[in-house]
């Protein structure tokens, strides 16, 4: 006997975790796709060192408590045909295929790297990558750490290894106090999100937070010494063990485009009710535009209850889901990246860590006028394991090349998941008498 | 514009006849629609190979092979040309019988080769599985990587001279003109059609497009050393009209493996087909049972442009102005140097070095008018 998930989400962050409570109210049989191997996304990240928000404790008891089924350690490969999608199991190493009559994308969202010089050196990392690796043990006790880039994420990340034992030696934000007002403004219009911004204060309290800054160059012989930063007017150079840089995040876009959502301006478009262009899709969180956790679950909650049928529900949350995007845009504003930051390579600087691309071989092509797929085809650039994910972004914001297509697997998968047939509804029936 | 010769498509092979051209002092044009060397040029594996099929064949891609070994050190790094040779894997007695006839053909043109037992051959390639019977070795073959080629011969042709028309549709190519999709045309004294797959403006002819899947994996530095090939896919290769896979697997500089292969007529959309892809990949497992531990990173389609004597159309046509170098099917890496060259003769009026009646077009408009007939 063949089974159908009446709505099935990928995605078991803050927005797929609301959209699974939301759509199982109606009885529904709902399952939450994640290739994490618990509940709870990049922000909310199970591990050490976790925060008791109250938000995500609430939130992570709800899903808990549903009845939707999640699926964890699972990667979405391909989409074969309308309402089918197939996803690697590294548990059991089965190519699993799951049956829907509506979709939920719900992918979050990732770090942007901008390359510099040195940025390759061990030592200089990703700001949540860091984060990550704090919770899953790695000690920075004693360690200096500069954390450096854009966006609300270099705070929360550098409270959070202050609190772990590292000695944050400075905040870097490229982005200017000016610039940053009218967003500060919104904030303050949120009592909520003053609460945030004070406790990471407190927490923050004897770390320099220098707005207008940015990193040049990391250095060291072999690996990361010394950091130099500068503010537009002087360089120096800060002594440090640990360079945390994320300049912002940008939407997964991978599945939205895989399954032929439409997107504009860099995000999914959908409509008040979270419907992308193609029917029976919903998407919701930051890959509709990065607008942080509060948006990702109001539109979690509008999505799962239309796609439960529920369109009533999910009006009466369409103008707070409004003001949670209005949020995000002027954060998008405050924290654009500077022309500066997009001048800091040289031309033997690595982009593309995968491929070993520079970026005077990418300069030399877009110099002469070539576009993404020359760039692609004759370098290789984004086309390693990482797929681009880490290149992805960079090279847009450099270049303004952009990847408009998505190809299976979507993840690296291992041969044998094109060569043993998708196992579908054994698993299915399995996952709901769990569920029962 | 006015040039001596106007070359239609910027492949590998349009590029290697825009630069053997540009050589001669000819005031050359190239007309790409697309962006350069994105078709089979760069579906394809990029493997230069001697191929034994027919007498006609074996000639060409032993004069290409030659020419690429004569160009290796003018090759920039990023064209990643590896002499890995080629082994083509027995796997019973009945196909090592085939490896000594491989030989003694090989042998007639002064194609080395090596014949390896088992023993070798599992000493040459651990990951093979146990009880293969043999194979055969062709160490001059090589493999590189065809768009960043392509577009080298395209950069050099440039650089004496040529001129690059790029974003630019021919609609119709005769008497010495070229009309452009936005109404404008283009003059010259000659117009090599190059279009590989695509036969619009030379509708007379049969060209196939001919599906195959390939997919890369990630960096496995030694796993195998050779380009492997089964014996049995010569046989898989003419198959002209069922679907067929074939275990071919090479290594790349960087460690990757490139996976093949499979050969579909009837398929004429460039989605990955599941079942085709499954049959593909299991035939490797079977020669290499390891390979499917391995992570795939991308799997892709292409179309071979295949005609139906399996010979490429390299030559003048019934219009004296127009002439091709298209139909390559899977050998327009190899071939590209050489059908350039003959093209360069036929311009130039000089003496071919080898044989170039069996890739007149004239062969394709005679099946044409015997269909019609």
């Amino acid at each position: 006997m063949s089974m159908r998930w009446d709505v099935l989400i990928v995605g078991a962050g803050p927005a797929g975790m609301a959209a699974a409570v939301a759509a199982s109210r109606g009885r529904l049989r709902v399952a939450v796709l994640d290739d994490n191997a618990a509940a709870g996304g990049q922000i909310w990240r199970r591990g050490l060192g976790e925060t008791a928000e109250p938000a995500k404790q609430k939130m992570l008891h709800a899903f808990k408590e549903c009845g939707a089924v999640l699926l964890a350690g699972r990667r979405v490969v391909q989409a074969p045909e309308p309402g089918v999608l197939e996803a690697w199991c590294d548990e059991t190493n089965v190519l699993e295929r799951y049956h829907y009559d509506r979709l939920i994308l719900a992918t979050g969202a990732r770090e942007r790297f901008l390359p510099f010089p040195g940025w390759t050196l061990p030592g200089v990392m990703g700001a949540g990558g860091l984060q990550a690796l704090v919770r899953g043990g790695y000690d920075v006790r004693g360690k200096r750490v500069v954390v450096a880039g854009t966006g609300p994420l270099l705070m929360a990340v550098a409270a959070h290894l202050k609190h772990d034992g590292a000695k944050v030696v400075a905040i870097c934000e490229q982005a200017s106090m000016a610039r940053m007002l009218p967003f500060a403004a919104q904030l303050a219009k949120k009592p909520s999100k003053i609460l945030q911004a004070v406790a990471l204060g407190a927490n923050l309290r004897g770390v320099s937070y220098k707005t207008g800054c940015w990193p040049v160059a990391a250095i060291g012989n072999g690996r990361l010494q010394h950091v130099e930063l500068t503010d537009g007017r002087r360089r120096w150079t800060e002594q440090c063990d640990l360079l945390a840089c994320g300049f912002h995040l940008v939407p997964n876009l991978e599945l939205p485009l895989l399954f032929g959502c439409r997107v504009e301006n860099d995000a999914v478009a959908v409509n008040a009710m979270q419907q992308t262009s193609v029917a029976g899709v919903y998407c919701a969180g930051e890959p509709t535009g990065i607008a942080g956790v509060d948006a990702a679950l109001l539109q979690g909650e509008i999505a799962g209850l239309a796609a439960a049928g529920n369109t009533g529900g999910a009006e009466k949350l369409v103008a707070r889901s409004k003001a949670e995007r209005a949020f995000g845009e002027a954060m998008t504003s405050a924290f654009r990246l500077r022309d500066e930051v997009l001048r800091l390579c040289d031309a033997n600087t690595i982009v593309c860590r995968c491929e070993d691309v520079s970026y005077g071989s990418l300069k030399a092509l877009a110099d002469e006028k070539n576009n993404w797929t020359d760039a692609k085809l004759l370098t290789r650039c984004g086309m390693g394991p990482c797929q681009g994910r880490v290149c992805g972004p960079a090279v847009e914001a450099l270049f303004g090349w952009k990847n408009a297509s998505v190809r299976p697997p979507v993840f690296p998968v291992p041969i044998a998941a094109f060569i043993t047939e998708p196992q579908s509804e054994f698993d299915n029936q399995q996952a709901l008498q769990e569920m029962q | 514009m006015q040039f001596d010769v106007l070359i239609l498509g910027a492949g590998i092979v349009g590029s290697a006849c825009a630069l053997e051209c540009a050589r001669a002092g000819m005031k050359v044009g190239i007309v790409e629609p697309n962006v350069p060397a994105n078709g089979a040029s760069a579906a394809g594996m990029g493997h230069i190979v001697v191929m034994d099929d027919s007498p006609a064949q074996l000639a060409l891609s032993r004069y290409g092979r030659e020419l690429w070994q004569q160009m290796r050190q003018a090759l920039p790094a990023t064209v990643e040309y590896e002499q890995c040779g080629t082994l083509w894997v027995a796997a019973d007695e009945e196909e090592m019988q085939e490896v000594h006839a491989k030989q003694r053909t090989y042998a007639s043109v002064g194609v080395e080769t090596e014949i390896l037992d088992a023993q070798a051959l599992e000493h040459a390639e651990p990951q093979l599985r146990k009880g293969l019977a043999g194979g055969l070795r062709v160490p001059g073959d090589g493999v590189i990587y065809p768009p960043a080629a392509a577009r080298f011969f395209l950069d050099e042709a440039i650089r004496l001279g040529a001129t690059l028309l790029r974003g630019v549709l021919p609609v119709a190519a005769a008497q010495g003109r070229v009309k452009l999709q936005d109404g404008s045309g283009l003059s010259a004294g000659a117009i090599v059609i190059a279009t590989g797959v695509n036969t619009s403006l030379v509708p007379w002819i049969t060209v196939q497009p001919r599906k195959g899947h390939l997919v890369i994996t990630d960096r496995y530095p030694g796993f195998v050393r050779h380009q492997l090939v089964e014996l049995g896919y010569l046989k898989s290769a003419h198959k002209l009209t069922a679907d067929s896979v074939a275990f071919n697997v090479q290594p790349r500089q960087t460690g990757q493996l490139l996976i093949g292969s499979s050969r579909q007529y009837s398929d004429a959309v460039p989605d990955v087909d599941a079942a085709i892809l499954r049959r593909m990949l299991d035939r490797a497992s079977e020669y290499l049972p390891r390979i499917s531990e391995l992570s795939a990173i991308r799997v892709w389609t292409g179309f071979r442009a295949a005609t139906p004597d399996k010979l490429p159309l390299i030559g003048p046509t019934p219009d004296r102005s127009v002439f091709l170098a298209m139909g390559f099917e899977g050998l327009g890496i190899t071939n590209a140097p050489g059908a350039a060259r003959l093209v360069g003769d036929y311009l130039l009026g000089r003496e071919p070095a080898i044989d170039r009646t069996p890739f007149l077009p004239g062969r394709a408009l005679k099946q044409a008018e015997a269909m019609r007939a």
